[in-house]
Order: C-alpha cells, then sequence, then structure tokens
C-alpha cells in the first residue's frame, strides 16, 4: 500500500475506478457468466437431478460464491490496486468479520439449543 | 452489527415478529449472541483510542521517541481481530458447553498479550527518558499501574470453571469498572489535559487538576478493590441492599470511595471553572505549551481554519520534534488562497430530526415519529442538490492570522 | 509540482510546500463509499446469521415448500441482474459523456428496479394473504427481514437513481455528479451480490429442507 505525502489521485482527474477498466466486453461477459452460474442452481434444485440433497447444496453453495466472485470482478470491478489496495484490504477484512460473526453464531447456538432447549437430558450436554 | 441486532429487537417489539420470543421459534439466546458480538469489540472500541493518547503522552512527557512503533501498529491490528473471537465470554454460564467455552477462554487469555507488548512498549518509552510529571502523565502512569490488575483479573474470569462462580458478581463490576476507569476515563482525563490548551488557547488550571487526580485514583481504589473480595464472597451485582454483617465493611470502605471519587468530579469541574476564570495567567502563546513531538503542536492555539498555511513535508513520525531539532522558521511571506470544504449545518439537523424520530418511537407519538422520518428523507436528499461545498479563504485573510500569531508568539516571549 | 527553495536555505530539509495545486474535490469519496458498503455488508451478515439459526423454526406453522414459488424468484432474479447489465451500460455512456444516453440507460435500470421491488410486494402479499405473516414463526420472522431489508434497499437505490437523474439533468455530467453516479453503480451492484446470497441460501436451500 502506497502511503505519499500527498494524496494518491492529486494527479490524475476523477477517482481511479473506473478509469480504463470498464468496458461493453467486461459487463457482457460478467452477464453471461451470471446468467450461467444463475440458471444452473435453479435447474438443479427445481428438477431434483442430482438426488441427494446434500451434494445439491454443495453445488449451489459453490456456484453462489463463484457469482460472487464474478460479480465483483466484472461489475464492481474489484482489483488488488484501486484505492492504493484499500478497498481490497477493506473487503478482506469485511469478509474475515463475517465468515466469523456467521459460523460462531451457528456454532454457538447450535450448542446452546441441543444443551438448553426442552426435553434434553442434562447428563447428555455436548 | 448493532444495527441489526437492535433492528431485530425493535421489529420483535414494535411489529410483534418472533426473533427473540419464548415461543412460535423465537430464541432469547440468539440476542445474547448477537449482542455480545458487538458488545466486546465495543470494549477495544473503547480503549484503542485511549491507547492512543497514552502512546502520544507517553512520548512527549519522556522526551522521547515511542518505542517500539511497528510492534505497537501490528499489537494493535492484533487486538482488533482477536476481539471479534471473544465474545462468548460474556455468556459462559448460558449453556454452549465445554468445547465452546474451552474455545473463548482461550481465545480472551490470548487477547491479553499483544495489551502486553503496549504496556512493555510505554515502560521502555519511559526507561531513561528525562520523565516531567505534568497532569496528562500523572494520569498516564495511573492508568499503567491500574488497568494491569483490572486486565489480570480479566484473565482470571476467562477461564471457564471461574467464571461460573463470579459471573455477575461483584468480582466481574469490580474487573470492567477497573479497566475502564482505569483505561477509558484516565485516558480521557489525561487526553483533556494534555489537548485542552490546544483546542481552547489556555492551560488547565494544575492545581485544581491535580486535586481531582488524587481524588480519583485513591478513591477508585478504595471504591473497588473491595468489590474483588465481596464477590469472592458471592455478592452478586444488581442488588439495591445485601444485609450479611460479616461483609459490611467492605461495603463501608467502597462507599469512602465513592465520596472521594466524588470529590474527585467536583474538582474537576471545578478545575474547568477556575481555568476559564484565569484563562489570560494560562494563555498558551507559543502554541506548543508541552515542547511536544507532534504536528498539532506547530500551528496557534487555537489553530485558524486552515490548520497550516503551507502544507507540511514530513521527514520523521515525531515531524515537529523533528522540525525543532533542525531549527525550522515559520514562513512568514508567500502566503496564498487556501482551498477549504464549506460548513454545513446538515449534520446536526439530521441529528435533531433523528432524535425528534426516536422520542416519537420511544413514546408512540406516531404522528412525530412519521414526521421526522420524512423529514430526514427529505433533509437528506435536499442537502444532495447544493453543489457549493467549498470556497477559497483569501490570501490577505491568512497573512492577518499568520501575523496575529507571530505577534502573540513575540508577545510571550519572556526576557 | 514544483518545490519553491529558498536558495538560503539550499542544503536544509524542505518542510513545507509552497507551491501546491488545489486537491481534486471528493478524491476519497470512493473509498469511503466502499467501506460505508463493508458495513452494510455486515448488516446482511447478521440478518443471514439469524436465518441460519432460526430459519428451521417454523413453529408448525408454513414451511418454505409450502411458500416459495421458484419461478417467480428466477424471474425477479433476471430483473435485478439485468437491472445491473443496463446499470453497466449506463456508466459506459457516462463515460463518454454521452448525457441522453445515460439517462435513457439509468431510466431502464429504475424500471427493471421497480419491476423487482413490484414482483416481491407481492409475493410478500401472497404469503401475508395465506397467514405466513412475520408474526407466524421465527422462520417467516427472519425471512421477511432479510429479504425485505434487501429490498428496502433496492427501494432507497430506486429513489437515489431517481435523484441522480434530476441532478443530471441539471448539471450535466459534472465531475460530482459522475462520482455520485460511481458510488450508486457500487450500491447496486453490491445488491445484486447481496440477492445471490438470498436467492441461494433461502429459497433454493429452503427448498431443498
Amino acid at each position: 500500500m502506497s502511503v505519499e505525502i500527498h494524496s494518491v489521485h492529486a494527479a490524475h482527474g476523477h477517482g481511479d475506478m473506473a478509469h480504463g477498466e470498464i468496458s461493453l466486453s467486461g459487463y457482457l461477459t460478467g452477464f453471461i457468466l451470471s446468467v450461467i452460474l444463475t440458471a444452473v442452481p435453479f435447474y438443479l434444485v427445481m428438477t431434483g437431478v442430482l438426488g441427494d440433497k446434500k451434494s445439491t447444496a454443495l453445488v449451489i453453495t459453490a456456484f453462489a460464491a463463484v457469482q460472487i466472485v464474478v460479480h465483483m470482478i466484472f461489475f464492481l470491478h474489484m482489483n488488488t490496486s484501486s484505492e492504493g489496495g484499500w478497498t481490497m484490504m477493506a473487503l478482506i477484512f469485511t469478509i474475515i468479520m463475517v465468515m466469523i460473526a456467521m459460523t460462531g453464531s451457528l456454532w454457538v447456538m447450535h450448542h446452546l439449543n441441543v444443551n438448553m432447549m426442552p426435553t434434553h437430558e442434562m447428563g447428555r450436554m455436548q | 452489527m448493532l444495527t441489526a441486532v437492535l433492528a431485530l429487537l425493535s421489529l420483535d417489539r414494535y411489529v410483534g415478529t418472533d426473533f427473540f420470543t419464548n415461543d412460535f421459534g423465537g430464541n432469547p439466546m440468539m440476542y445474547v449472541n448477537l449482542i455480545w458480538i458487538w458488545g466486546h469489540p465495543e470494549v477495544y472500541i473503547l480503549i484503542l483510542p485511549a491507547f492512543g493518547i497514552f502512546s502520544e503522552v507517553t512520548s512527549t512527557f519522556s522526551g522521547k521517541r515511542l518505542f517500539g512503533y511497528t510492534s505497537m501498529v501490528y499489537a494493535t491490528v492484533v487486538i482488533t481481530i482477536l476481539s471479534y473471537l471473544v465474545w462468548l465470554h460474556h455468556f459462559f454460564t448460558m449453556g454452549s458447553g465445554a468445547s465452546v467455552n474451552s474455545f473463548f477462554g482461550i481465545t480472551t487469555m490470548i487477547i491479553s498479550i499483544p495489551t502486553g507488548a503496549k504496556m512493555f512498549n510505554w515502560l521502555f518509552t519511559m526507561y531513561s527518558g528525562r520523565i516531567r510529571f505534568e497532569l496528562p502523565m500523572m494520569w498516564t502512569v495511573a492508568f499503567m499501574l491500574t488497568f494491569v490488575i483490572g486486565g489480570m483479573t480479566g484473565v482470571l474470569l476467562a477461564v471457564p470453571p471461574a467464571d461460573f462462580v463470579l459471573h455477575n458478581s461483584l468480582f466481574l463490576v469490580a474487573h470492567f469498572h477497573n479497566v475502564i476507569i482505569g483505561g477509558v476515563l484516565f485516558g480521557l482525563f489525561a487526553g483533556i489535559g494534555y489537548w485542552f490548551p490546544k483546542a481552547f488557547g489556555f492551560r488547565l488550571d494544575p492545581f485544581w487538576g491535580k486535586l481531582s487526580f488524587w481524588f480519583w485514583v485513591v478513591g477508585f481504589y478504595f471504591a473497588f478493590m473491595p468489590l474483588y473480595v465481596l464477590g469472592l464472597m458471592g455478592v452478586t451485582r444488581r442488588l439495591r441492599v445485601f444485609d450479611d454483617p460479616s461483609l459490611q465493611i467492605w461495603f463501608m470502605i467502597a462507599a469512602f470511595g465513592a465520596l472521594l471519587i466524588f470529590l474527585g468530579i467536583i474538582s474537576f469541574l471545578v478545575q474547568i471553572a477556575v481555568s476559564i476564570l484565569k484563562r489570560e495567567q494560562l494563555r498558551d502563546v507559543t502554541g506548543d505549551p508541552w515542547n511536544a513531538r507532534t504536528l498539532e503542536w506547530a500551528t496557534s492555539s487555537p489553530p485558524p481554519d486552515y490548520n497550516f498555511a503551507f502544507t507540511p513535508v514530513i521527514h520523521d513520525n515525531d515531524a515537529w520534534w523533528d522540525m525543532k531539532r533542525r531549527f525550522y522558521q515559520r514562513p512568514l511571506t508567500g502566503f496564498k488562497p487556501i482551498h477549504m470544504p464549506s460548513n454545513t449545518g446538515t449534520g446536526v439537523i439530521l441529528a435533531g430530526l433523528s432524535t425528534t424520530f426516536a422520542v416519537g418511537m420511544i413514546w408512540y407519538v406516531w404522528w412525530l415519529a412519521g414526521l421526522s422520518f420524512i423529514a430526514l428523507i427529505a433533509v437528506a436528499i435536499g442537502h444532495t442538490f447544493n453543489y457549493h461545498r467549498d470556497y477559497h479563504i483569501p490570501a490577505g485573510e491568512v497573512v492577518r492570522a499568520e501575523n496575529a500569531r507571530t505577534r502573540l508568539i513575540g508577545a510571550g516571549v519572556k526576557p | 509540482m514544483t518545490i519553491n527553495v529558498n536558495p538560503a536555505q539550499a542544503s536544509e530539509p524542505v518542510f513545507y510546500l509552497v507551491d501546491e495545486h488545489d486537491h481534486a474535490e471528493g478524491g476519497s469519496t470512493m473509498l469511503g463509499f466502499w467501506i460505508y458498503l463493508m458495513s452494510d455488508c455486515l448488516i446482511f451478515a447478521m440478518l443471514f446469521a439469524t436465518y441460519g439459526v432460526l430459519g428451521g423454526n417454523y413453529a408448525a406453522g408454513p414451511a418454505p415448500k409450502d411458500l416459495f414459488d421458484l419461478p417467480l424468484v428466477a424471474v425477479n432474479t433476471s430483473m435485478l441482474l439485468l437491472s445491473s447489465i443496463t446499470y453497466g451500460f449506463a456508466m459506459l455512456s457516462m463515460e463518454r459523456s454521452r448525457i441522453a444516453a445515460t439517462q435513457f440507460w439509468l431510466a431502464i435500470t429504475g424500471l427493471f428496479g421497480l419491476a423487482f421491488v413490484g414482483i416481491e410486494l407481492s409475493e410478500f402479499h401472497h404469503m401475508i394473504h395465506e397467514g405466513a405473516t412475520p408474526q407466524r414463526s421465527a422462520f417467516l420472522s427472519s425471512f421477511f427481514t432479510l429479504v425485505g431489508t434487501h429490498g428496502l434497499h433496492v427501494s432507497f437505490g430506486l429513489v437515489w437513481l431517481t435523484t441522480l437523474m434530476v441532478q443530471v439533468w441539471r448539471h450535466g455530467l459534472i465531475e460530482a455528479n459522475k462520482r455520485r453516479l460511481m458510488c450508486l453503480s457500487m450500491f447496486w451492484h453490491f445488491l445484486d451480490v447481496v440477492w445471490i446470497g438470498v436467492f441461494t441460501f433461502v429459497y433454493l436451500l429452503g427448498m431443498l429442507r
């Protein structure tokens, strides 16, 4: 990350996020990929083609993750150099927080539910 | 995170949803979980700025550069991330079981390590420095002692079996007051004493400040150390009366401490009043009353709207110290117009409307809540139609301000 | 950028800049808005976590299978996705300073967005009509809150879009307006990202339970 006395964008015009990075082909590629990555999960769930619920769930989760990355790159123009690398840093920090909050909550609440909700034998605490 | 939890709670209360209810599939434990995911990082949000204040004050009044700046930064980052991994220690007793409790107990103990690293850095900054015990420095030394004790009791509480005995006891109350008063409050007092002259142009009266300091510090120990004992003896928090005669002595000592703290608060208020009355004697003419090290002390007290007539160029973290060392001369001519953002009252107006909205929501005054909400949106959108967001301070005005400063510095030079 | 050095001090370090051009106004706005978007992401994460924990608590009421109309959700998803690409076209026109084209694509985006909100509202109306109200169970509370918050964001985005169209009409594609359009662009695409999460974890996984 560059830390300079003068701000990073003193020399050029408005923000460096859009200049030269957006293009028709970029948007169209992102769009087509997104359509595919959306249609396939819907198809898999609506027809039940994969048979096994667990593997279907895993597959559509993977598709969602990939589509999010596609959106980040093609629509949000996410890269490691914009704003001196700070947008990427902010994103990574947020993703870490999100992962902690979500997995932490699920783990904690699962244990609390098992141990503390009624009809549970105290001797079988997890 | 706080926004989300409070929104869910508000929905439960106003709309009748079932997030945290006992029936219809709700789960009250989820509220506890979510609020503490916010709550623990919050206390680090409280303490980290205070740590920053202490770093500034320690290096200034030891006459030395802060020891281990890089490790301080890393310690702060590590504390930030770890602070998101400990929240369950606020509800060890809610029943999540041994595996979950031990994970969070361990992370809670780990988080004390970077804090300890910072403490050592401050001590090493002081070591072989030339220490001046101005009021901010006194607060800092009190912090070092008090906060460490509080931190240690925190590590005691981090052990889940111990917490099962001490949760919601006076031991816990003593612990968090120990770290918040010792850390945050003492830090705020140090910061106020340190930066008051910069903001208002005159120092705070030292006599009343020191009186406040001694009342507060001695009072704190008298007030809260007995609470550790009481907590270990089984006294819970949030009790108005506790009738066991054998423990009364501790309560009485604590009450005496509370009285001292009260006197400390009064002394602080008197300090402000006396300082305003004696402001000419306490006037800061140079802009650098503490012979400090960082750039804010290069401006006048209070600084002009534009802060610096020319953008400074720095060669060192302690930029002002470096400039003084190399006999920097303030530029006296060649001032140019300065580009400034315009003032706007929109923020204050939005705050006022938010207040009326909140009043309406709390007391079910629906017309007030509705009108305030609409007004909030209207003002926010309306403000975006204002495109005149900047102006230039004319060179003549800069010249006048800088000359006034030159005169003030000259007037303050003692023969 | 020139630094004026007084000949008498030529050998000494320079402590201030004498010659300096103005900073472009709003140079840091994009990063600031991105950071706000990150905080918004955290709010959605909390709502997702709540849905994750409480989403299975039907309280003997309706379950996803009884309520979700996947074909309709697919249509809605395509509305949002199309609005994303049309906003992209608007940005391309903006880069080429073509005001009329920009306004046209913004309007199309707004229509797709309006369609999205409309379909979602009708879906909610239908569910409530069937007795699947937010108060019926924790699953429904978290469903309505998560999906509804997303819809609220889209609605605010539409208000913002309209406001910007007015401002572009009045002042043209000046720097300030371009900056605002870029911020709305980030907001709009971010909402599509959140929707990916919603349709996957709420609707698709809901039907799989």
